[in-house]
Formats: C-alpha cells, structure tokens, sequence
C-alpha cells in the first residue's frame, strides 16, 4: 500500500467560492431580482473504520455546492446545483427567477437590513490544518488502538462495531445583494469505539465513547475514549426490567442534552409564531425553576456551534433564552423575528436551499455546583438514563414518552442496569421539576448540558 | 455537530393512516435510454479504464455508480407559499472490495480526470497485483415498477402549487379549531447507472414524490393538538389527483389533531395492545427488520444472530420484505448494486427464514444476494436496508380482535421508531391511540412510546387480522447515516403483553388481566 497517497490529496482546483458566490447574486440582480442571496460550500472528509484490529472501510472525498435565493419583491425561491460550471450556474439563476414566479407574496420575506450584517473580527479558532496532519497510517491506527483498548479492558468485550477516526473540513461563503460577503473555515476530527459485551447466557449489549475537537491536538487520546466505552458497555450487562414507578430520574450528560434540545425547539421562532410550541406566548414568564439559566452563544472561540456570522449574513452573539427561570428570548432568525415583532438573533441556519431554519450557537445549561455523584448520592430509589431510544416528543402539547435504559440507583449508589422501560411526563412541568443541576458541564457538540434530575416523572416497565 | 453512533438505528417518518391495499401495475415500456452515455458522453471504454483503475492494486470486486437526482419542494404555510426550490445534484461513487475490507472514494465532478482520481484512491484499500475486470458487461432485464417520469418540468409547477394550496384549504376547512396548517410537496427523479466487475451493467430511472400536511389545532381552553398525514410513492404528478389527494391527507391531519383536543393520560406498563392496520407495520421494521440486515448477523452483533430456523414468532406470523410491489415508495427496479429487488421471506409461521443480504454480506456469509444492497447518494457505500416491510393477513376479524381485548390500547398511527439492534429493544411512538375496555374502544390518549424486545415480542402476538394495508407512503429510514425512502405494512394484531409509556397514575396492575 502507497501509504503517502491515503491522505487527502484531492488535486484542488483552487477557485475562489468568494467571486463565484458573489457572481451569483450578481446574475440574480441583473436577471430581474430585487435582492438575492447565494451560498457556496465546499468540503472535504476522511473517515476509516477499524473492526476487530482490521480495516474495515476507507472513505476520503471532496464536495462542493452551491446555492441561490431569489426576491422578486415580496417572493422569494430558491435553487441549487453542484456543477459549478458557467452553463450550470446560469440554469440555476434562471430556474430561481422562474420559480419566484408561483410562489405567494409576504409582506414580511426578505434579506436582512444592510444594517444589520457583519461578522465577527478576528480569529475565531474554528479551523486546524491539522486535522489531516496524520500519515494515512497513522489515522488507521489512531481508529485501531481506541478499539484495541476497549476489547482489552474486559474479557467480556468479545465483539465489536469497531473503532473509528474521522476528519473533515469545510470553507462556507455567504454574499448578498446588500454587497456582504463572508466566508469561514471550519475543521473537524473525532475518534470513536462501540464494544459488545457479553454475559455468560449469551446476552449482548453494546455502548459507545468518543473524543470530538476541531484539532488533533485536543482530541482525547484514543486508549482513554476506548476504556469509557468498555465502561459504559460493560455496566449494561444483565439489564433488567423494573416495575412500573414513579422515582426521582437524574440523566447523565448525553441524555440531558435531548431535554435541552426540546427548550430550543420550543424558543425556536419558527415554531413559536405558528403557535407549534409549548412555549409560544411565554416571554417574560417563569417556564422553570429559579435554578434553571440557558444561553445560547455563537461567539464563544473554537465552539462547535460559532461561526463568524449566522446563515443570512449577521454576525453571531450571546443570548440570554432563560434566566434563573424566566424566558428571556426566544432564538430567532430575520423572517421569524419580524413575524413577532422582535429583532434576529443571528441563529439563522441554511441549508443549500428553502428559507432559512434556525440554529444554535453554542447552546448550554449554565451548569450548578455538585458532582454527579453527589446528585446520585442524595435518591434513596431512582433512575439514573444513559441511553434514550425513540423520539417520542410532541412538541405542541409538550407530552413526553421515551425508551430508556440506565443503572437503577439504590441507596444513593448506581445498583444494577434496567432495560425495555419508558420514561414518561410533560416538559412544561419538566423544566420545573429539575431539582438538581450538576458541575459537569462539557461540550461534545454545539448543544452541552450537565447532569440533571428530574422529579414527577413515570417510568413504566413491568 | 453529532457523532451519530453505529448500530443506534432508527427510523423517523411521519405518521399514516390506512388505506386499502391496492396493486397498480404500471405498464409502461421502460425504454432505458443510457442517460449518462447521452448526457455526460460517457462510453464503454470510459467505464473499462475507471475500473481498472479501482482494481490496480488487486481487490475483489470494484464498483462504480453514477447518480443524477433533480428534485423540486415546495411549502405552504399561513396558506402562502413561501418557499419553492429546486435543484441538482450529480457525482459518481467509486467501491473497491478486498476481503472484508471496503475502500470509497467519490467525486461530485463527472470529468474523467476525477473519477479515475476517486478510483485510485478507493483502490488502496487492496494490497496485490491488479485485476482485470470482467469483459462484457451483463444488461439487466428492465423492469417497470414506476412510471417514467421527466424532471420536474415548468409546466408542471403550477399544478403542484395547486396541490399545496388545496391541502391547505380542505384542512382549514375541516373544522374551526384547526389553528394553522402547513402543506409540503416533494418530488425528485434519480437516474442511476451501476456497473461492476463482476459484469452487472444496470441503469434505473427512480421517481419518487410525497404530499405532506401538518395542522395544529386548539380549543377554546388553549388545549393544542397537532397531526400529520401524507403519501405518495414511487408515482408521477397525476396520482395525487386521483383517491390519494391533497383533501385526503388534509383530513387526516386536521381529524388527528382535533381528536388529541379530548385525548387523557396514556396508562404506564404492561397490558395487552392491538395495532390498527398500515403504518404500525413499523413495529415490524423496528422489531424484526433492521436485526435482520445481513452486516449485523455477518458481524454477530444483532440479537438476531445465529436464529435462523429457530422460532422467533407465534406460528400466526410471516413477515416478508418485497422491493418488486409496483409504485410503491420502497419498491426498486434493482438495487443499488444493480441486483434486481425481490420478495424475500424473513419470517414464516413464526420461524425465522433468513437475512436480507447485499453482495458484501451475501459473498461472506455464504448466502443468497436478496438484493437489499442500498445507499442514500453515490456518497455513501451501500448496505443491506429495507424496502416494503410487511405481515401478511391471517383469518381473525379486526372486530373480533378488538372485542378480545379487556384493558388494554389500540394504536392506529405511529410517529416512527428506533432500535438497538444488539439487545434487540426497539420501541414505536404511537401518535394516534385509544383505551379498549371490556372489548370496547373508548377514550382517545396521548402518545405513548411502546418498547419491547425485537426476538420475542411476535411470539406474544395471538390474533391477526385478515385486513392488511400498507401505509401511504412517506416513510424513510435512517441507518448509520444514510437516510433511504421504505414502506410498512400490518393487518390488524393483538400482543399479549407489551410495555406501554404512558403517564396516568393508576396501578398498572388494574389494566392487565
């Protein structure tokens, strides 16, 4: 094998996505538009995955594509392409202009106020060469010892899903009519391990751990990340279920993460003005207890969730969603913001093509002050999740019915894993009901929430 | 940015109601017109060289697989349409096999320059002398499951806003509680070509559409509800103006979020439960479907491995997967690997058949290719995946089936589901459920998560229905990433005993016989 060759050595063409996006939007203009908005991606990825010491699949390629929205006054449209060539990019144009025919006039559609788009100065820390710093070899290895270290923590490990390594990079660049242009790198790489365990009647379970960072030089090392996932497995082993109950729940930080996710659905404007949220309505009132503060930050350096400027142009900041209780904002792009009368919060998100969504920056659960442990220490009969299954979340009504599995706490100690149970309630009240908030805050991704618990909920089982 | 882990697969759709279970054979004579030797100038000795170039460094087997998808979306809300989009997307997906080992390359750019550079990299994952490829290629016999459809075409737009537009209208219409109504259409058309070492030379032309419709409703005392229905398939523009149109699925959804206005507290814990017909088939795809992918057995990492010719369902239960039912959304002429799609048992009076297999799996484990290979774009590598998921009928009455019943719940329409194909719990959301007391259905309850244990909760299935349907046609499937469009189907059924998650207070124990 040529190993020199294994890194990404796409032979680049070097165009400059600026002058392309740039001469879409011009395109647009003269086309007859009255504003437009073009956006041009390009990426590249690596991945390998290691099973039982060998290697089981090598990925490595690059992409790009590029995206317009067109205003014909108050109609707007919107087309993509990923054939970058002159004749492409003007069937592209053209087929936006055509479309923005059929669609409805809204009084409230439209780019945003020249006024309000910019980026962030200075380096944000969000893009690492190093990423692909590592030999081809040296990747498959990476992947190989974090499998390695989990099927070598237990001699019930006896299988796996494998180990893996993956890296990636991608150049973004946003322009419009009001003459923006930005643009931002971002680099990314992760190492991952999923063992199966086995129980003496033949029983497996499977768990998983893994490092994520935007350099090679904060991702965790690879025999660390595989032990977690060796622990996290092996505690899974003869999992039972318990009765139907109605138990203090603390969710470990991975879990807790899809509690704060449902308050982010919930203050997203898009559901909020359609009246789809549990929360619409509710600005300046108490929605949780008075230990409950979240924030939503897309400036924070190096972050999963920053960018230098949101998906139409306006540069990113920190907003307050709840504080010590009360919903504060609610996140909000242009379109959503003026259908409540509020100004953005730069947590516009877009995709190639359609209306901008809304996004998070940085979004997190400002953490509180004791352990885990000493979270768990304090439940006489409890559950403590680590693994939700399914998605069973209404987020009009706010009724809440998941699949669970964890570890039954007894006597303020993890006792033994439970499997096949749901855990069942409402978020209106869930928010009210977090009596405990842990220290351990950590972002493994754009959205990061401590251990919390949970009182009122019901856990059905046998 | 997630780390979407392995074999956690799930499967997120939205809601269906019944239909009847209706075979439409499109005949059409599918005249494969070589799209891409006519669009990019592609030819023989093109293809011979980039294969070559995938096993210069031995392997194998080695495959290429070109995509052209159009798509165009469309979406109503506030009864305006506010957004409309189209779009292109185009590239070529390079497979070189060693062994086990699987190396990808792809490239969104159609030049040769570019794909014989994917196919020299996808070919390092091979260590050996090169090889030859086989010499002339095998034309598949064209099938036609589908119409053949155009790529969405400008004089087209106009009826399909008209589509939105009505769905929007007939669900305002409904009923004055309903509050706000969003309506989506979208459409696409994939041509693939497949051509492979081993001689497979396959091109498909592969319509896909769907009408979507979501309302919210609320009552004078703020109570909200929300639903959702939807359809479509493999189906060109006129079949949305037939039985299956935009009033159709407009209905359903206002209905379903009217009922959840008077819907109570779901029961918690153990009891009997009867799944209407259609889209609960979902339990089939989560239960038993995906631990019977082929890469999971091969690997042993699926609850179900080493269980074929054991009993893994009461003798009342057969369970096939069949990619060959004309038009429907799961349905494919061949697969992704060229390979013909076909109906393979998985299940036959309770006694586990066997796997769904891809050429990977099929090659290495000694099976049959049963023509699952799928994949979601040329960027990604194919696996065994789903097509149409179903039970077949068996002689109980739905009637007689809900009048066995002392407390339990009867759950018509589901959200989706998700497995954990290792210790085999699945669980299934259902959207739309009612409490059965004393034989008969009463109140309407909220949602509720069902879970269970995939190898034996068909054991505890003792009654099913002679009604079976298949769901409408808006289910997609997620596994390790890769998102492809399947269908479910179910006759009315009785479980014994199922976990149910709901909220209400009451002792389990007063709902179990």
């Amino acid at each position: 094998m040529s190993h020199t060759t294994l890194e990404t050595c796409n032979t680049k063409v070097e165009t400059d996505l600026k002058e392309i996006a740039a001469d879409v939007v011009g395109r647009a203009i003269s086309g007859g538009a009255t504003a437009a908005e073009a956006v041009v991606r390009e990426g590249d990825e690596f991945s390998t995955l290691v099973r039982l010491g060998q290697v089981e699949t090598l990925k490595e390629s690059g992409s790009k594509s590029v995206g317009v929205r067109v205003f014909f006054g108050k109609r707007a449209a919107s087309t993509y392409s990923s054939d970058f060539s002159v004749a492409a990019i003007e069937r592209m144009v053209r087929s936006a202009l055509e479309l923005a025919k059929v669609t409805s006039e809204d009084p409230l559609g439209g780019i945003p106020d020249a006024s309000e788009l910019g980026s962030l100065a200075g380096d944000l820390d969000l893009y690492h060469e190093d990423v692909y710093s590592l030999p081809g070899p040296a990747r498959i290895d990476y992947a190989r010892r974090t499998e390695k270290a989990a099927l070598d923590f237990d001699p019930r490990i006896k299988n796996s899903e494998g180990g893996s390594f993956d890296a990636a990079t991608g150049h973004k660049v946003l322009a419009n009519s009001h003459g923006f242009v930005g643009e931002y790198r971002r680099s990314y790489c992760s190492v991952a391990a999923v063992p199966i365990a086995q129980s003496e009647n033949g029983a497996m379970q499977r768990d998983y751990w893994f490092s994520v960072a935007r350099s090679m030089s904060r991702l965790e090392p690879a025999e660390q990340v595989g032990r977690i996932a060796a622990q996290r497995t092996i505690r899974r082993l003869g999992a039972r279920k318990v009765k139907t109950a109605h138990v203090p729940i603390v969710f470990d930080p991975m879990v807790a993460n899809s509690i704060l996710e449902h308050i982010f659905e919930g203050v997203n404007g898009d559901s909020v003005y359609r009246g789809a949220s549990f929360l619409a309505g509710k600005l300046g009132h108490k929605i949780a207890g008075d230990n409950v503060t979240v924030i939503d930050d897309g400036t924070i350096p190096g972050g999963f969730g920053t960018s230098p400027f949101d998906g139409e142009g306006v540069p990113t900041r920190r907003t307050l969603v709840i504080e010590n209780g009360t919903l504060k904002s609610y996140l909000l792009n242009t379109y959503t913001a003026k259908k409540l009368g509020l100004q953005t919060t730069a947590n516009a998100s877009r995709g190639l093509a359609g209306t901008p969504g809304i996004g998070p920056g940085n979004y997190f659960l400002q953490p509180g002050t004791k352990t885990p442990q000493q979270i768990i220490a304090g439940i006489q009969d409890g559950l403590y999740v680590t693994e939700f299954l399914g998605h069973g979340v209404n987020l009009v009504t706010g009724d809440y019915s998941r699949g669970a599995s964890g570890l039954w706490i007894s006597g303020g100690e993890l006792a033994f894993p439970v499997e096949e149970i749901t855990v069942a309630g409402n978020l209106k009240d869930m928010f009210f009901n977090i009596s405990e908030i842990g220290n351990d805050l950590e972002f493994r991704g754009a959205v990061a929430c401590p251990t919390i618990r949970i009182d009122g909920l019901t856990i059905g089982g046998e | 940015m997630t780390c979407e882990q392995t074999n956690s697969t799930w499967c997120v759709i939205i809601m269906l109601p019944p239909e009847s279970f209706r075979i439409q054979q499109h005949l059409i004579n599918v005249n494969k017109e070589q799209f891409f030797f006519e669009h990019y100038g592609l030819t023989q000795p093109d293809l011979e060289r980039y294969l070559a170039a995938a096993l210069s460094a031995g392997g194998d087997y080695a495959d290429l697989y070109f995509e052209y998808l159009t798509s165009t979306s469309l979406m109503v809300d506030e009864s305006m349409v506010k957004s409309a989009s189209q779009g292109i997307s185009a590239g070529c997906g390079v497979r070189v096999v060693a062994g086990e080992r699987t190396g990808y390359a792809y490239t969104d750019d159609l030049s040769p320059q570019r794909i014989l550079h994917a196919a020299r990299t996808a070919a390092l994952i091979a260590s050996g002398p090169a090889k030859t490829p086989v010499v002339g290629y095998q034309e598949k016999q064209a099938r036609g499951l589908y119409p053949v459809t155009l790529p969405s075409v400008d004089s087209e737009i106009t009826a399909k806003v008209e589509l939105v537009m009505r769905a929007d209208k007939a669900a305002r219409a409904y009923d004055p509680r309903i509050k706000e109504v969003r309506a989506s259409y979208g459409d696409e058309l994939r041509n693939i070509l497949v051509v492979a070492s081993d001689g497979t030379f396959a091109e498909d032309a592969q319509p896909l559409a769907r009408l979507n419709v979501s309302c919210i409703a609320k009552n004078a005392d703020g109570i909200s509800g929300r639903g959702s229905g939807g359809g479509g398939g493999r189906v060109a523009l006129d079949f949305f103006f037939g039985d299956k149109n935009p009033e159709h699925f407009a209905r359903e959804a206002a209905r379903q979020a009217i009922l959840q206005l008077d819907a109570r507290e779901a029961p918690a814990g153990e009891m009997e439960v009867v799944l209407g017909p259609g889209w609960p088939g979902v339990l089939l795809h989560e239960a038993v479907g995906h631990g019977l992918e082929a890469d999971f057995n091969r690997k042993k990492t699926s609850a179900f491995a080493g269980l074929v010719g054991r009993r893994v369902a009461s003798e009342k239960c057969t369970v096939v997967d069949n990619g060959t039912m004309p038009w429907r959304r799961g349905s494919l002429n061949m697969d992704d690997e060229g390979r013909p799609t076909q109906s393979t048992t998985l299940i036959e009076n309770g006694i586990l058949k066997g796997y769904l297999s891809d050429k990977l799996s099929a090659r290495l484990m000694g099976i049959a290719d049963t023509g699952n290979g799928r994949r979601e774009s040329y960027e990604h590598i194919p696996m065994p995946r789903m097509t149409n998921t179903y039970m077949l009928p068996g002689d109980d009455d739905p009637q007689d089936i809900i009048r066995s019943v002392k407390h339990g719940v009867y759950a018509v329409n589901f959200g989706g589901g998700q497995v954990d194909i290792t210790n085999g719990k699945f669980v299934f959301s259902a959207s739309e459920a009612y409490l059965i007391e004393d034989g008969h259905i009463t109140a309407p309850i909220k949602g509720a998560t069902l879970i269970g244990n995939g190898p034996d909760v068909l054991t505890r299935v003792s009654m099913v229905g002679n009604d079976l349907q298949l769901d409408e046609g808006v289910g997609t499937c997620g596994k390790d990433g890769q998102a492809v469009p399947v269908g479910v189907g179910i006759p009315t059924i009785k479980i014994d005993r199922l976990t149910v998650g709901g909220t209400a207070k009451r002792d389990a124990g007063s709902f179990m016989q």
